[in-house]
C-alpha cells in the first residue's frame, strides 16, 4: 500500500531578520492510510511546522514532501489550494468557524471552492449528511454562537469532512474544550478512523494522544521516538468512567 | 455590509453625494439646454438675423451699435433676388414714452415690416397684426405685448382700439402679442411694441438707414445657400471687393443658443468639478473601510484559504463587495438627486430636467469606483498568508 503522507528527509527553515531558525531539521516518514497518529511535543519541537507543511500551507525548504504521491514543491499556490480542498481537511483548536453562518452553511464552505463547481442543491445534501455524521443534523441552521465548545468542533469535523479528503488534519483539537467534550470528540476520531478515514493530529496531551493508534514525539526538529499506542483508550469507555467518577463525587 | 449598517451608511456617504451632484449637476445641464432649445424655438424658424457692423465676431452685441448700413434698396434686392428667402423685414430700434390714459412707461420700440411677426414667431391674444398697406402708409397703428398692455391698461383688459401715445404722436393698437416670457438673456420679451418701419423712421427717429434685418429661410436645407447668397448680393451692393472684409455680419438662431449654452456649460463644468472631488473622496472611503473590513477578517480569510479557496477567489469575494457598496451608495445617490432636482427648480428657478442616460452612467460611474477604490484591499485579502491570517487575534 502507497503512503499517503510521505516526508522524505523533510526540513524546514525559517529566516527571521537575520537569524535563521531551523524549525524541522530532517524528518523521513510515512503515513499510510487509515492509520490514526497523534504527534507530539513541546513548542519549539516543530510540530506545528510539520503539520503545516502536511497541510500544503507550507512549504519544505528542503527534501520531499509527497501527498498522495504528488511532491507539492512543484506546485504553485493555486494548485495548492485545490490539493487542499480535495485530499485534506482541517479541523483547528479554536474551531474557526465563520461566526455569522449557520451549521450547515459553514460546512458547505470547503464545497464553494471546489472545481467544477458544485451545485447549491447538492451542497446542502453533502453537508446535511456530514453533519448528521457527527450527530447534529437537527442543530444545522444554528448559529455558532448559539453552540457549545464541542458542538461548534463537530462543525468543525463535519466541514473537514465534506470533501471527502484523504487525511483529516487536526491541530489541538481539544485545546479548548473540557474533559468530556475532549472525550466526546475523540470518540468522533475514533469512529472515523474506523471507517477508514486517515486522521493526523498534533497534540501535548498525553491523554488525547492515547486515543490514537500511533504517536510520533518530536523535539528540537528532530523525530525523537515513533511507535504504536500500547494502552489505546477507547472513548466511549473513558467516558462511562468518567460519569461513574463524577456521579461518586455528588453522593458523597 | 450588513453586519453595520450605521458604518456601511457612513461609507457610503461621500458616493451619496457625488453621484446626487451629477445627477442634480446633469439635469441642470439637461434643464438649461431645454430651456434655451424653447427659447430658440420659440425666436422663429430657420432664422438669419443680418445685422449692419464691421463684421466683428464675438457674440451678439458688438454688431450693434455700429451706424447702420442696410439702406431701403438691400432690403427691397434680398426680398426679390435672393433664392430661398421665405420672408425679409426690415428692423428700426430706439427707445419711445408710452401714454395712455393716466398711466405711462418707456418701451423698446422695434420698428418693422408686416412680415416680422411672421418670422419671429409672435402670435396674437386679441386683434390682428399691421398690414402690408399700414407700412406703405406709413400709418400710425401698432401691436404691443402683454407687459407692457398690463402696464398701460391693467391686467385683462384688451387694449385693442385704445389710442396710446408715442412720443406724443397717437397710435392705434390692432393687435395683443401672445406672451412669449423672458429670453435666455433675461429679458422680458413681453415688453415691447411693434409699429411700421415707416411710422417709425418718419415719426420715432431719424433714421435712413436699417441697422439690422430678419430674414426667414424656407427650410433649413437652404439655410447655408441662403446666407452665402446674401452675402454675395451685399458685397456686390455695397461695392466691397472679394477677400475684403464685409460690412455687416449674419447671425443664425442656432447661434443665439450656441452662445446662451456656453455659458450654461461652464456650470456644468464646475458642479461635475465637484461631484468628481466629492466621488474620489467617497471612493477613498471605500478602500479604508475594505481595508479595515480585511483586517478584522483575517482569521475568516485564512480559513477560506486553508479550505482551498484560491487567491483569485478571495479577490473576487471582496471587491464585489466594494462593488455593492458603492453599487448601492450609487443607488441612493440617484434617488436623492432625483428628489433634489425638482426642489432646485422650485427653490432657485433653475430648470432641471433628469436624463435616463445620466441615470445609467451615475450607476456605472458608482459601480466602477467600487472596483477601483476596492481593487487595493481585495489584493491584499487575496495575498495573505493563511498560516499567517489563520495564526492573528
Amino acid at each position: 500500500m502507497e503512503p499517503v503522507i510521505k516526508l522524505e528527509d523533510f526540513r524546514k527553515t525559517y529566516r527571521n531578520g537575520a537569524m535563521e531558525v531551523h524549525a524541522v531539521r530532517g524528518v523521513t516518514v510515512d503515513i499510510l492510510p487509515g492509520e490514526f497518529v497523534a504527534i507530539m511535543g513541546s513548542s519549539g519541537s516543530g510540530k506545528s511546522t510539520m503539520m503545516n507543511t502536511i497541510g500544503c500551507l507550507d512549504r519544505p525548504t528542503g527534501g520531499r514532501y509527497l501527498l498522495d504521491g504528488v511532491d507539492i514543491s512543484k506546485l504553485n499556490r493555486d494548485q495548492l489550494a485545490d490539493l487542499r480542498n480535495q485530499k485534506l481537511g482541517f479541523v483547528f483548536q479554536g474551531f474557526n468557524l465563520l461566526s455569522r453562518t449557520t451549521a450547515v452553511e459553514n460546512v458547505e464552505l470547503p464545497m464553494l471552492y471546489a472545481r467544477p463547481s458544485i451545485p447549491a442543491r447538492v451542497q446542502y445534501k453533502r453537508a446535511m449528511e456530514a453533519l448528521e455524521l457527527v450527530g447534529l443534523g437537527e442543530r444545522h441552521d444554528h448559529h455558532p454562537n448559539q453552540l457549545s465548545g464541542g458542538q461548534q468542533q463537530r462543525v468543525a469535523i463535519a466541514r473537514a469532512l465534506v470533501n471527502q479528503p484523504k487525511v483529516l488534519l487536526a491541530d489541538e483539537p481539544t485545546g479548548n474544550l473540557d474533559s468530556r467534550t475532549s472525550i466526546e470528540v475523540m470518540g468522533v476520531f475514533q469512529s472515523l478512523n474506523e471507517k477508514g478515514i486517515t486522521i493526523v493530529m498534533v497534540t501535548h496531551e498525553l491523554d488525547i494522544a492515547s486515543y490514537a493508534k500511533r504517536t510520533i514525539v518530536m523535539r528540537d526538529g528532530l523525530i525523537r521516538s515513533d511507535d504504536l499506542v500500547k494502552r489505546r483508550l477507547s472513548a466511549p469507555e473513558e467516558i462511562l468512567k468518567l460519569e461513574a467518577e463524577q456521579k461518586a463525587v455528588q453522593l458523597d | 455590509m450588513r453586519r453595520n449598517v450605521m458604518r456601511s451608511l457612513l461609507t457610503m456617504l461621500g458616493i451619496i453625494v457625488g453621484i446626487s451632484a451629477v445627477i442634480v449637476g446633469d439635469s441642470m445641464g439637461t434643464g438649461a439646454r431645454a430651456a434655451v432649445e424653447k427659447q430658440i424655438a420659440s425666436m422663429g424658424q430657420n432664422l438669419i438675423i443680418l445685422f449692419s457692423g464691421g463684421g466683428s465676431r464675438g457674440g451678439t452685441r458688438s454688431g450693434f451699435g455700429s451706424s447702420p448700413n442696410l439702406t431701403m434698396g438691400d432690403y427691397l434686392a434680398l426680398r426679390q433676388e435672393v433664392e430661398g428667402v421665405e420672408a425679409v423685414s426690415p428692423e428700426v430700434r430706439g427707445n419711445a414714452r408710452l401714454v395712455a390714459g393716466n398711466q405711462n412707461t418707456s418701451v423698446g420700440y422695434y420698428g418693422v415690416s408686416a412680415e416680422y411677426a411672421g418670422i419671429r414667431s409672435w402670435n396674437f391674444q386679441t386683434g390682428d397684426n399691421f398690414t402690408e398697406a399700414d407700412v406703405r402708409n406709413a400709418a400710425k397703428v401698432c401691436v404691443i405685448g402683454k407687459t407692457t398692455s398690463d402696464l398701460l391698461f391693467g391686467e385683462g383688459t384688451d387694449p385693442v382700439g385704445q389710442v396710446i401715445r408715442v412720443n406724443n404722436a397717437p397710435f392705434s393698437i390692432v393687435g395683443l402679442l401672445s406672451p412669449k416670457g423672458a429670453n435666455s438673456f433675461g429679458q422680458d420679451q413681453d415688453d415691447v411694441i411693434l409699429v411700421p418701419y415707416t411710422s417709425a423712421m418718419k415719426r420715432l427717429s431719424g433714421d435712413t438707414m436699417f441697422r439690422s434685418f430678419n430674414i426667414q429661410a424656407q427650410s433649413a436645407d437652404v439655410m447655408a445657400d441662403v446666407q452665402t447668397n446674401i452675402t454675395q448680393l451685399l458685397m456686390q451692393r455695397h461695392r466691397i471687393a472679394e477677400g475684403a472684409d464685409p460690412d455687416f455680419a449674419m447671425r443664425t438662431q442656432q447661434e443665439f443658443g450656441d452662445f446662451a449654452n456656453r455659458t450654461n456649460e461652464i456650470m456644468t463644468v464646475i458642479i461635475n468639478a465637484f461631484a468628481g472631488i466629492s466621488l474620489v473622496v467617497g471612493g477613498i472611503g471605500i478602500m479604508n473601510i475594505m481595508l479595515v473590513s480585511v483586517t478584522e477578517r483575517t482569521r475568516e480569510i485564512g480559513i477560506r484559504l486553508a479550505v482551498g479557496a484560491r487567491g483569485r477567489d478571495v479577490l473576487r469575494q471582496f471587491l464585489t463587495e466594494a462593488v455593492l457598496l458603492s453599487a448601492f451608495g450609487g443607488a441612493l445617490g440617484i434617488a436623492t438627486g432625483y428628489w433634489l432636482a425638482p426642489l432646485l427648480t422650485k427653490v432657485a428657478g433653475f430648470p432641471t430636467l433628469i436624463s435616463e442616460s445620466s441615470v445609467i452612467m451615475a450607476f456605472s460611474v458608482s459601480a466602477l469606483i467600487g472596483v477601483v477604490f476596492g481593487f487595493f484591499p481585495a489584493l491584499k485579502a487575496a495575498n495573505l498568508d493563511p498560516i499567517d491570517a489563520l495564526r492573528y487575534e
